[in-house]
């Protein structure tokens, strides 16, 4: 009985242990990745692992040879000698030159890391909470702009459905780069730190709220790699991804172009009137991407966390100061302020939508025309 | 000889005192001024602490036995990594070496009792007030901060009034290890007994006075950080805002200028628990006492100009990163000297394997290789793509489990046959070692796995890439958590019924308290002070 549940407790053990065999599990080092410097970052630390594996095999070789020997039981008398200069001078010294030797490819690789200097292309990564938002600042693609935010299901996470091949590391939008071109990415944040992390790339800068940093990659290989904020940022922190695609030079113009068509067919008429059941529909997408995780799909909220839009004095309250409150956020809690990142008629939209879901019955709504007025 | 020795040993004859025991009942721990009755205070505190935080640990791991949200929702995970590490760090690990500190410092130099006895009682009850803050910060509207143990702006502004209670609670701790430190630096500058010079004092004692300098040097910089973090978030300052022209990653500096001396605040009392054990079941003397004196001295002075090596992503000048990455791996020199120094120490020594021992030697073995992660981490293009992984987790849990925590199993048990007059079992000692450190090793090693491969730290689900080292991982966390159990135990057995212990216990001991004090000791001891040759 006892030896059947132990054995079924192995076997339970090893399935989990191996029931993903198929993805690339068991990886033991860093990534070689898809730039040059990051295979430099991986042969940097595969030479100070050698190092330090002599290191280690001069040091625990003398102290279990000490162990093995110099035992008590085996009759061994102690010595007293409790100096000895010449080899105190001389394990002070030879790590010195060890570390000298460590030193000088790190110095090089880091100077090559921190060289952002003429980049082709030059793309702002901006840390919100919790998304990503990129502008393509200058080169090739100069004015594309948007977010990018997890599109894995809620369903997946909470294990009502099996987990997809890039569980957690799949969007909505890929920063498109162009392969064997020098990118050089601006980070800041809206609201807290974050950080733009993709091993692959060999890059990890973090985006301080109110300052720009700067990283550079150049990637060698076509593909997509994938990554993930490195920073503590609130709580949805592990669900805010990144993902970079890098193409062919001939598909990044087609991609360009692409956006540039995308983005004057969403640029809509400002003064176009819409009605209630058109807005609140689009209103709903708008909730979903942007606000559900703070204020819940049952806009409930989390009590003492995030504040419910069910029944809330704002939602029910006059419009403008809902208004008011989505352009420009509440500092220093996580509502941010998303006149920054949202429409005019996303705005009306999301604003149509909490009015008139769940409780919330007022029947009324703003045209985007009222957004654009207000924003000032 | 100092002038406080001398009127305590003229002004009271020795035998007026013998006769006094300890005073009975609950009210004996709490007005206690005995060095003794502090020290026990600080290690049992210390060790629920563990407990507490352990359960917290825990919470962590069944959470990341899977991929996918089951157990906790992300805002109490960030709570639980947020806690484990406050608790751990300020209510577990430091308590425990201050308890030995109080314990041994007055028998190891041959001192009465410590220099402020009322003010040592006052830095021990600080301490259960500030627990019950940070552990009440869980009740405070909208839960406990799950800011990380670090506490960074402008994140730390979101939080509820939990946050608060925190930051009040950092306050009591700092208040309570600088009084501690004072007491300890004062102490061992002037209750020395006559010949106990400072280069004969032992390794022990060193470490501590060169660890209590650093406490007061740097906890007013914490209390600092946490006090502009305060005002940010009611008094409308603005230090860490930058839309109000402060400078978020001003508090990361200001926070690592104390956090990263507060790393061997942690590690060099461990280094003194190792430097008294080694010798005494090698059955030889310290190698290099000296040259342990000066190295652990450096290690000090380095551990305040090499702060940023915490920092390198975060967009400092490249001169900067270069200047921190060298000073960072200068530490490694001094470090290497104290490796060097144990091992030189068991080499041509009679060495034997009882419990505290092997403690001492799994905290040489381990502690290392947590300094070999170390070393990797110093090269800032390697740390780029390792920092804030789980690289780093693996490397700062060999750095504060394997050394610091088992550094202090040692000593309990080199010292509680000593401290109780009774011995623990030593079968189950060794259980306990080998337990412990199996699944430490299970534990983390794999850590360092998940970390290359790109796990970022502080994320309550994964990638199913991440899956088989966390399951790992998870197991061996509750086997090292169940193994802890079994220390409590040994211990209480060891209280109840454990054989009686000789006056010296470890043939090998050659400090003041094995040679010169009963076992067990008396409430009062070297009222008149001994004299050392």
């Amino acid at each position: 009985m006892m030896i059947r549940k132990i054995g079924t407790a192995a076997g339970l053990l090893v399935s989990a242990l191996f029931s993903h065999a198929a993805s690339a599990a068991y990886q033991l080092n860093l990534t070689t990745g898809a730039t040059k410097l990051s295979q430099e970052v991986y042969d940097l630390h595969n030479l100070m692992m050698w190092i330090i594996v002599v290191i280690f095999a001069a040091v625990f070789g003398v102290m279990f040879w000490s162990v093995y020997a110099h035992r008590k039981s085996v009759g061994h008398k102690a010595d007293q000698f409790h100096e000895n200069t010449t080899v105190e001078i001389l394990w002070t010294v030879v790590p010195v030159l060890i570390l000298m030797v460590m030193a000088w490819p790190a110095t090089k690789t880091l100077l090559a890391v921190r060289d952002t200097s003429s980049p082709e292309l030059t793309i702002k990564a901006t840390g919100y909470q919790w998304k990503w938002g990129y502008d393509y600042l200058k080169g090739e693609g100069e004015g594309i702009s948007f977010t990018a935010q997890l599109t894995t299901p809620r369903d997946q996470i909470y294990g009502m459905a099996p987990k997809g091949e890039n569980y957690l590391l799949e969007t909505d939008n890929h920063v498109v780069v162009p392969v064997g071109k020098k990118v050089r990415i601006l980070t800041t944040a809206a609201d807290v730190i974050h950080a733009w992390y993709v091993p692959a790339l060999a890059v990890k800068q973090d985006a301080v709220p109110g300052f720009v940093r700067d990283t550079a990659f150049k990637a060698e290989r076509e593909g997509i790699y994938r990554g993930q904020c490195a920073e503590l940022c609130g709580k949805e922190h592990g669900f805010m991804p990144i993902v970079v695609e890098v193409v062919s030079q001939e598909k990044y113009i087609a991609w360009v172009n692409e956006q540039k068509k995308k983005m004057a067919a969403a640029a809509e008429d400002p003064n176009k009137k819409w009605d209630l059941a058109e807005l609140k529909a689009r209103g709903e997408k708008v909730y979903a991407g942007n606000c559900v995780a703070c204020h819940q799909a049952n806009g409930k909220g989390i009590p003492g966390n995030f504040p419910a839009l069910d029944g809330s004095k704002i939602v029910n309250g006059p419009i403008a100061a809902q208004i008011d409150i989505i352009l420009n956020g509440k500092p220093p809690t996580a509502m941010q302020a998303f006149g920054k990142q949202l429409s005019d008629t996303d705005i009306a939209a999301v604003i149509a939508y909490s009015r008139n879901s769940w409780g919330n019955k007022m029947g009324d709504m703003v045209q985007p025309a009222d957004i654009k007025a207000a924003r000032k | 000889m100092s002038a406080v020795i001398d009127s305590h040993g003229t002004s009271h004859g020795h035998d007026d005192h013998h006769d006094h025991g300890a005073p009975a009942g609950l009210m004996r721990w709490v007005t206690t001024t005995n060095h003794k009755d502090i020290g026990s205070m600080y290690l049992w505190f210390s060790f629920v602490m563990f407990l507490v935080g352990g359960v917290m640990a825990l919470t962590i791991r069944a959470e990341l036995f899977q991929p996918g949200l089951q157990i906790v929702r992300p805002e109490f995970f960030n709570t639980m990594t947020t806690y484990h590490g406050l608790i751990m760090v300020f209510g577990a690990i430091m308590p425990a070496f201050v308890g030995f500190a109080n314990y041994l410092i007055p028998l190891m130099i041959g001192a009465p009792d410590m220099a402020f006895p009322r003010m040592n009682n006052w830095s021990f009850w600080l301490l259960p007030p500030a627990a019950i803050l940070l552990i009440g910060s869980f009740f405070a509207p909208g839960g406990a901060a799950g800011v990380g143990w670090t506490m960074y702006a402008p994140l730390t502004s979101q939080m509820g009034p939990g946050m608060d209670l925190t930051i009040f609670a950092v306050h009591i701790l700092g208040m309570s290890s600088i009084m501690g430190s004072i007491n300890i630096v004062t102490t061992i500058l002037n209750m020395r007994c006559p010949g106990m010079t400072l280069m004969k004092m032992p390794m022990f004692v060193w470490t501590w006075l060169i660890t209590a300098y650093l406490l007061i040097a740097t906890m007013p910089v914490l209390a600092g950080a946490v006090t502009m973090t305060l005002t940010d978030r009611h008094f409308g300052t603005s230090f860490f805002n930058a839309a109000g022209g402060g400078d978020p990653v001003l508090y990361q500096h200001i926070f690592w200028f104390f956090g990263h001396p507060e790393v061997y605040i942690i590690a060099i009392p461990a280094f003194g628990v190792v430097s008294q054990v080694i010798p005494a079941f090698s059955r030889k003397p310290l190698f290099g006492y000296a040259s342990m004196v000066y190295a652990t001295s450096s290690i000090a002075i380095l551990s305040f100009i090499v702060w940023a090596h915490h920092m390198y992503t975060v967009g400092m000048p490249v001169a900067g990163q270069l200047y921190y990455m060298y000073a960072t791996m200068l530490i490694a020199v001094p470090t290497g000297v104290k490796v060097f120094n144990w091992v030189a120490t068991m080499w041509k020594g009679s060495l034997s394997f009882e419990t505290p021992m092997l403690f001492a030697l799994g905290f040489l073995f381990l502690f290392t290789l947590g300094g070999f992660t170390g070393l990797v981490l110093s090269m800032t293009p390697v740390d780029v793509q390792l920092h804030d992984t789980y690289y780093v987790v693996a490397h700062f849990h060999y750095v504060m489990v394997a050394g610091a925590l088992f550094s202090a199993f040692a000593g309990v048990y080199y010292w509680l046959p000593k401290w109780t007059g009774r011995m623990y079992d030593e079968t189950l000692g060794k259980w306990h070692f080998w337990l412990s450190i199996i699944f430490f090793n299970v534990t983390f090693f794999v850590q360092h796995f998940l970390g290359l491969a790109g796990m970022p730290r502080r994320i309550p689900d994964y990638h199913t890439q991440f899956t088989e080292f966390n399951v790992i991982s998870s197991i061996g966390a509750f086997g090292f958590g169940l193994s802890q159990l079994l220390f409590l135990y040994i211990v209480l057995k060891a209280l109840r019924s454990g054989e009686k212990a000789a006056d010296k216990q470890w043939d090998g001991a050659d400090t003041l308290e094995w040679t010169h004090l009963p076992t067990p000791m008396p409430y009062h001891t070297f009222e008149n002070p001994p004299t050392i040759k």
